[in-house]
């Protein structure tokens, strides 16, 4: 088992409602699902992915929830090009530069 | 009773402590608050916040006039019409937005009564605002923000934003889809006693108020005159109201004051389904509308922000359409910036084409782009969740089905939304509220405030009720 260090910036993550205690005035489809979250911070503890943990958040705060990856990334890009948009581009300098 | 109960009974207790205004002084007869009052009380002179925003480097943003995209308005109008497209940069505050301008004074007020630090909660810029401006000020600061679906599948535009927010130090606390995120921010103020950063508190909407103030000084220094229409983004009306309150305050008493919003009708707020079938977090009109109708659905007692107080003029504008004249605004202008503004400029840029030449329309803020933020990632999002793409009649676009691109600029047309309309329901929630239509004098006189009418207008919508 992945030993994680005790200091070591993870991401953890726990049910903050469940299913049953949930608002009574919201979507059958949300209502269905528990609500759940999701922070950062440095492990109190050694620990291994998907133990129960504690972390100190960037706020100095202490959270607890299991352990869901270790040095957690940053995952956004510029997605697939949309060749629609350069399209628009293309149409718009014509129209405005080279069309009088 | 469950903990969710429990923690939503302490909610005024908690708001009390977290915010530190007494709301309960406002209060009047009935249904009627005295507003003003609440705003110079709990806010700030222009000065006051002239200073406190130089202080933290935000504001004073320029304005640039868009040339080439009201030389295409104008190819489009009939001769003699298409009004001088202007808009104000806000991408320049630091973070990025005009929601600087509104962090600035909350990070203030927080850092004057002795709070160690902020919690805010937004999927937006106003975060990323919070966090930049509490870095600057060395106080903590935590972000609430409603982030992914059940399937763990996140809108690209508010991961974006927890990256800023952390980039500034912030924590962020990310949630799935419910408005039980109002339990969370409660139960972390509690366990913080951090100060509420809420959007809606007087001093969220004073500091917009010089966004407004500036528009009028610098049309005035550089063209000698106040523009004839002011297009705004609307969601919790908190721009609007405090654009409209500054332009008020420098005396452009003419400008016409116009709401937009993207049009998301049919996809419920909150919805797991629906949550990334929008391709708008924010200035739509699942915001735009419940809180100009009911503006006390905030998180606060009594919202500051109360936009059917200053609206002349309300439209809808098609995802399509907007994602469309970003594209334009890179293209034509050089400008390359996010959706927010975008919404007020496709507004803009049909109505300039109504409106003379000699005229000026102003959109008065831009955001900053990036990864996530930008039109390509949304789009590109969209069409992974199965909503089709393609070049068309915007009329025609379904939101959550559909986004259609105008296959000619000629086909961008805002639509009017029926602020009468707006202000009937706003009216039915007042006397929902009072139980009946029973009002005293000075609940008339509140009721004209609030719906921008006077006693014939107000007794026509009483009578169709």
């Amino acid at each position: 088992m992945e030993n994680v260090k005790k200091g070591t910036w993870v991401r953890i993550h726990s049910i903050a409602l469940d299913v049953k205690e949930r608002a009574a005035n919201i979507p059958e489809d949300t209502r269905s699902v528990p609500l759940e979250q999701w922070t950062k911070g440095r492990l109190l503890e050694d620990a291994a992915v998907g133990d129960e943990v504690e972390v100190k958040t960037a706020s100095g705060r202490i959270a607890a929830g299991k352990l869901v990856e270790v040095n957690p990334q940053y995952e956004l890009n510029y997605g697939k090009l949309v060749p629609e948009l350069i399209e628009i581009g293309e149409s718009l300098r014509s129209m405005l530069w080279r069309n009088k | 009773m469950t903990h969710y109960d429990e923690m939503m009974a302490k909610k005024n207790q908690i708001m009390h402590s977290a915010i530190g205004i007494d709301f309960d002084a406002f209060e009047e007869d009935g249904i009627s608050f005295d507003y003003e009052r609440m705003m110079k009380e709990a806010g700030y002179t222009i000065e006051e916040l002239q200073d406190i925003q130089a202080e933290f480097f935000v504001g004073n943003t320029p304005i640039i006039e868009l040339t080439n995209l009201t030389a295409l308005a104008r190819k489009l109008a009939p001769e003699g019409y298409g009004a001088r497209i202007f808009i104000k940069d806000e991408a320049t505050n630091p973070s990025g937005s005009f929601k600087a301008r509104r962090a600035s004074i909350a990070v203030h007020e927080a850092r004057k009564r002795g709070y160690k630090g902020l919690i805010a909660a937004t999927s937006g810029n106003y975060g990323a605002g919070v966090a930049s401006l509490a870095a600057k000020a060395g106080l903590e600061c935590i972000v609430v923000q409603e982030t992914y679906d059940s399937r763990h599948v996140g809108q690209p535009e508010i991961v974006e934003k927890a990256r800023a927010c952390e980039a500034y130090g912030a924590e962020v606390l990310q949630l799935s889809v419910g408005p039980e995120l109002f339990y969370k921010f409660l139960q972390l103020l509690e366990d913080t006693g951090y100060f509420n950063a809420s959007l809606y508190t007087p001093f969220g909407i004073a500091g917009v108020e010089t966004l407004g103030y500036e528009i009028a000084m610098q049309m005035r220094e550089r063209y000698g005159k106040d523009p004839e229409a002011v297009v705004v983004t609307n969601a919790g009306g908190g721009n609007l109201t405090g654009t409209a309150r500054g332009l008020i305050k420098a005396g452009a008493l003419n400008t016409r004051i116009v709401a937009a919003s993207v049009d998301l009708s049919g996809l419920h707020m909150a919805s797991d389904n629906d949550f990334n079938r929008k391709s708008f977090t924010t200035g739509h009109t699942g915001f735009g509308v419940p809180f100009c109708t009911n503006p006390d659905r905030s998180d606060v007692p009594r919202s500051a922000a109360r936009p059917l107080r200053y609206i002349d003029e309300y439209y809808t504008i098609r995802q399509g359409e907007v994602f469309y004249m970003t594209e334009a605004l890179a293209n034509l202008e050089g400008l390359e910036r996010g959706p927010a503004g975008n919404t007020s400029l496709a507004v803009a840029f049909s109505l300039a084409q109504k409106m003379k030449e000699d005229e000026f329309i102003l959109v008065q803020e831009t955001e900053y782009t990036g990864a996530g933020k930008h039109l390509n990632p949304q789009l590109s999002f969209a069409r992974e969740n199965g909503i089709d793409i393609f070049f068309g009649d915007p009329k025609d676009e379904v939101p959550g089905k559909n986004i259609i691109l105008p296959k000619d600029p000629s086909m961008i047309e805002a639509q009017v939304l029926d602020v009468t309309g707006l202000k009937r329901s706003y009216l039915r929630n007042q006397i929902n509220k009072k139980g009946s239509k029973d009002f005293s004098e000075r609940e008339m006189e509140y009721l004209r405030e609030e719906m921008k009418v006077n006693q014939t207008e107000l007794d026509k919508l009483l009578q169709e009720l």
